[in-house]
């Protein structure tokens, strides 16, 4: 129980990854918790890039976990300008609307 | 030992925690203050592993500029979050039901894989032991020389992502006054004055 090994680490990051997941079911019409969820997800990616870079003695995990950061940064910011595009032309941030523009 | 042992219990319990109230929390604005919870306590775990740099790179970017730009939009957009939260309950047993399928799988996989023995002899780049090279110094050797070009890329990645930020939100609302020094520039005297005769005694 006090040694503290591989698979305690990878149990996290399922269970955080299972989080964002369910996370991303549970709000269905709220776009800003799903775009969380997301980062959720991304993060328990990260835990076990770093993981298995710490427990293996391979430092390209973790250039690799610095590269998804990247991407995951990116990724909030064009989110977040089109939810807010959205909003300006619709005044609300109903998911469901949106398949409504076809083209 | 014992200690660390403690604090990885105490990081991933309250980083766990959090991530639940991320998801669940009535107000969006404690769901962003959960998210940095949750990644302040993700940072603890890296420091365990030893990973600083990720760390702290965590905190900077996500805690810094990630997490304070969905607190920007949370309260800049005024949006009544009541009425997405309606209907919430109806989507639990679907949610529930592929978090346990996930859940499931990853715990089959989990409980399944065992490390090859060359693991090892595999490594692409060993990590320095800590006593010679920190762990900042060997990533930027390493990010420098050998990945130098992924660097790159990830920039290319930032850069094409500011630019479709801006271009997506950028708006020129009508009427409103900008200067405009190509126009200032092209003024001539020809275009700008207007010479009237005047007669004495009666104005223009």
């Amino acid at each position: 129980m006090f040694h503290i090994g591989l698979s305690h680490y990878l149990a996290v990051a399922a269970v955080l990854f299972t989080i964002g997941i369910f996370g991303i079911f549970l709000n269905r019409k709220n776009v800003i918790i799903i775009l969380m969820s997301i980062e959720l997800m991304l993060l328990a990616v990260n835990i076990n890039l770093v993981t298995f870079s710490s427990f293996l003695g391979d430092l390209v995990g973790q250039i690799f976990a610095l590269l998804v950061l990247t991407v995951a940064a990116g990724e909030a910011a064009i989110g977040l300008a089109i939810l807010v595009v959205y909003f300006r032309n619709r005044g609300t941030i109903a998911v469901e609307d949106i398949n409504m523009m076809k083209g | 030992m014992i200690i660390s042992s403690l604090f990885f219990y105490l990081f991933s319990a309250i980083m766990i925690a959090a991530a639940c109230m991320v998801i669940s929390a009535r107000n969006p604005v404690h769901s962003v203050l959960f998210l940095i919870l949750a990644f302040f306590n993700a940072s603890g775990l890296f420091i365990l592993l030893g990973a600083e740099f990720v760390a702290m790179i965590l905190v900077i970017v996500y805690v810094g500029a990630v997490a304070v730009l969905f607190l920007f939009v949370v309260m800049m957009l005024d949006i009544d979050f009541s009425e997405l939260r309606e209907g919430m309950l109806q989507y639990v047993p679907i949610g529930v039901t592929i978090g346990a399928i996930l859940m499931i799988e990853l715990i089959l996989v989990g409980g399944a894989w065992v490390l090859s023995p060359e693991t090892a002899s595999l490594a692409a780049a060993k990590t320095p032991a800590p006593d010679q090279l920190s762990n900042t110094e060997a990533i930027g050797q390493l990010l420098y020389t050998k990945y130098v070009y992924l660097f790159q890329a990830a920039g290319m990645v930032l850069l094409v992502a500011m630019v479709g930020a801006i271009v997506l939100t950028l708006r020129h609302k009508p009427g409103v006054k900008r200067q405009v020094v190509a126009d200032q520039v092209a003024r001539s005297p020809k275009t700008a004055i207007e010479m009237k005769k005047v007669k004495p005694g009666q104005g223009i």
